[in-house]
């Protein structure tokens, strides 16, 4: 089946003085399509999505993401697209209703779709009882879950997730990987960079970073028969093996 | 617009529910208000005084009397070796020693001259001086008394003598609270305006919020005024605060009008508040933010007259004092406080002021970026 291209890069490189952070990445992103960006620490993601997502200026090469340019465009980029770093970036002393509010107010949302979607948010996340907490108090499973929503509560077409299961229990994973599949069946196409191997294994299609380049691209299945592995954590460690680029 | 009352929401949310900064915004500068001008006092009293007395004499002892008895001095020991009093200076028990020679009473009532000497410890430079002076004042009171009671004069005063009287303009009671409450008000609003933006701003961009903020589509200058908006209001009212105190606590009521005060205040905080922004997009913790302030806050003080006057500062020193906005300020404040100057008398100033809004808050939305 042949998607609808969401984001395309050819060549995209960023340098930082003599240092090559993201090194010539080219590749191609479908509507929908939950795409598992992999990578050893240092090996370039986060500088990667830094630069899709406008806030880091790329070296050389070009890119577009919902269609527009990396380097002109990057407010447009910015209306169609939702974001969770690595950090925790929510307000920790606003409430989860305040946050939630906060978020969908600064991407123009109208108050009627603020108010009948936080509704049926806190429904769906069962934080009914704790909407009117401060954020500080939920535990760090509930709050990425939480952040992950108020990252696509202003319906973008893309959703850019930076290690977002990062020290989460393995139940809360795998809840957090249920909303990403809801997402993506609802057109939202997911950008993920995470570490575990597990989670590589449930995208569409995974790209593996060594030294700021892309080693290795394809559906989960295609990789591991290429790198003649049992899964995907074989696959993985073949490759970063070769990395010189220390942590 | 809309996304402005948002920002607007979440901060002021923000700070209401910090209560450290509140504690911050409102308390500390009461205190401050309350404790400083109180403590910070021009006038020396308690001058811990050594009397070398070589001559005993009723004279001598009414003179030393008459010193002790102005509040001004405080009598450390009485003695008869210019050794012992020196050594008092040394322990540092006495700043001060006044020797009286052995034959003072006789060659006053004889030879109609008397020689007295005086030693200043001279460590502390503010209080020598003003110690010496108030001693040379009271000695020369004693003088005229002794003239007066004692000594015949002739209708005719062969010798001529000019006698200055003065009266204090603006500040009759030459009360130096009503001179220095006004100043400590101006670095309380300065405090609030520089180092709590900054401080802010640094905070989003050390918990992250920064970067979330950033790839979201607000307009640098929404982001940038929904910080500023919020530290002006905060600012004008600790000034409202601080005069409400300076009345009830010093029975300051200014003699210009509220209303110049506020005009002026609302610019020198649109300049400050660039400063505290301009600060931020330079530092990337909170620290730095603080070490920055904390520096630029020193030379506002040393240089904007609140102590010192900037009239006696070396050229070199007043020329800086031209960049300083606190101590433009600080002047308004006091032409309008104590001589009740209007709009237009400080029009210099606050054009200066509009200057700096400008200049600052301009450089730092230049140097403000979204990404990198």
């Amino acid at each position: 089946m042949e998607r609808e291209k969401v984001i395309t890069a050819k060549g995209l490189t960023k340098r930082f003085g003599d240092f090559t952070a993201v090194d010539a990445i080219s590749f191609e992103v479908g509507k929908g399509e939950i795409f598992g960006f992999l990578g050893a620490n240092g090996a370039g993601k986060t500088t990667a999505i830094r630069m899709l997502c406008g806030l880091s200026i790329p070296t050389d090469g070009e890119a577009t993401v919902a269609g527009f340019d990396v380097y002109r465009q990057t407010e447009q980029i910015k209306r169609n697209i939702g974001y969770m770093s690595q950090k925790f970036s929510l307000y920790n002393d606003l409430t989860v209703r305040e946050n939630i509010r906060f978020f969908a107010g600064i991407y123009g949302k109208s108050h009627q779709f603020i108010k009948e979607n936080t509704e049926r948010l806190l429904d769906r996340l069962h934080l009914q009882a704790e909407s009117n907490k401060q954020v500080k108090s939920l535990p760090l499973g509930w709050k990425q879950k939480l952040a992950f929503s108020v990252a696509i509560f202003h319906e973008p077409d893309i959703v850019f997730l930076d290690e977002p299961t990062g020290g989460v229990d393995p139940v809360t994973r795998r809840e957090f990987w249920n909303m990403i599949y809801e997402a993506a069946e609802s057109g939202i196409t997911v950008f993920v960079t995470t570490h575990y191997m597990d989670e590589a294994e449930y995208c569409n299609r995974v790209s593996i970073m060594v030294d700021g380049r892309i080693d290795a691209l394809g559906t989960p299945q295609d990789l591991k028969q290429q790198f003649k592995a049992e899964s995907m954590d074989n696959v993985f460690l073949k490759l970063a093996r070769k990395a010189t680029r220390g942590e | 617009m809309r996304t402005l009352l948002f920002l607007l929401q979440k901060e002021f949310r923000q700070i209401f529910r910090d209560r450290a900064i509140l504690r911050v915004i409102f308390v500390m500068p009461i205190l401050q208000l309350i404790l400083l001008p109180n403590a910070a006092d021009y006038e020396m009293k308690n001058i811990r005084l050594s009397v070398v007395d070589h001559d005993r004499s009723e004279y001598a002892r009414q003179l030393v009397q008459k010193i002790t008895s102005s509040g001004y001095f405080r009598l450390n020991s009485y003695t008869a070796s210019y050794a012992d009093a020196m050594r008092e200076v040394e322990l540092d028990h006495a700043d001060l020693i006044l020797e009286i020679p052995a034959d003072f009473e006789r060659t006053l009532v004889r030879e109609n001259e008397a020689m007295l000497f005086m030693s200043l410890n001279a460590i502390n430079g503010v209080k020598a001086n003003l110690g010496g002076s108030y001693l040379r004042s009271i000695i020369q009171d004693y003088n005229r008394e002794v003239r007066l009671h004692w000594i015949q004069l002739p209708r005719f005063n062969p010798e001529t003598n000019i006698e200055i009287t003065s009266s204090n303009w603006f500040n009759p009671e030459m009360n130096y609270k009503l001179f220095m409450v006004p100043g400590i008000l101006v670095i309380l609003v300065t405090l609030v305006g520089s180092f709590l933006t900054s401080l802010n701003i640094v905070r989003e961009k050390e918990i992250g919020t920064m970067e979330q903020i950033n790839v979201t589509p607000i307009r640098k200058h929404h982001f940038i005024l929904g910080k500023l908006i919020p530290f002006w209001i905060l600012g004008l009212l600790v000034l409202t605060v601080g005069m409400f105190i300076s009345w009830v606590g010093y029975g300051i009521v200014p003699v210009g009008s509220f209303f110049t005060i506020y005009v002026f205040a609302a610019v020198f905080l649109l300049a400050v508040l660039g400063l505290g922004l301009l600060t931020s997009t330079y530092s990337d913790t909170q620290q730095q933010a603080m070490l920055i302030s904390f520096f630029m806050m020193m030379i506002f003080i040393l240089l904007s007259g609140l102590y010192t006057p900037i009239d006696s500062m070396p050229e070199w020193a007043q020329y800086i004092t031209h960049l300083n906005p606190v101590a433009y300020f600080i002047d308004v404040m006091r032409l309008v406080v104590l001589k009740g100057a209007g709009l237009y008398e400080i029009r210099r100033q606050l054009l200066i002021m509009l200057g700096f809004a400008v200049v600052l808050n301009g450089w730092a939305v230049l140097s403000y970026r979204k990404r990198s």
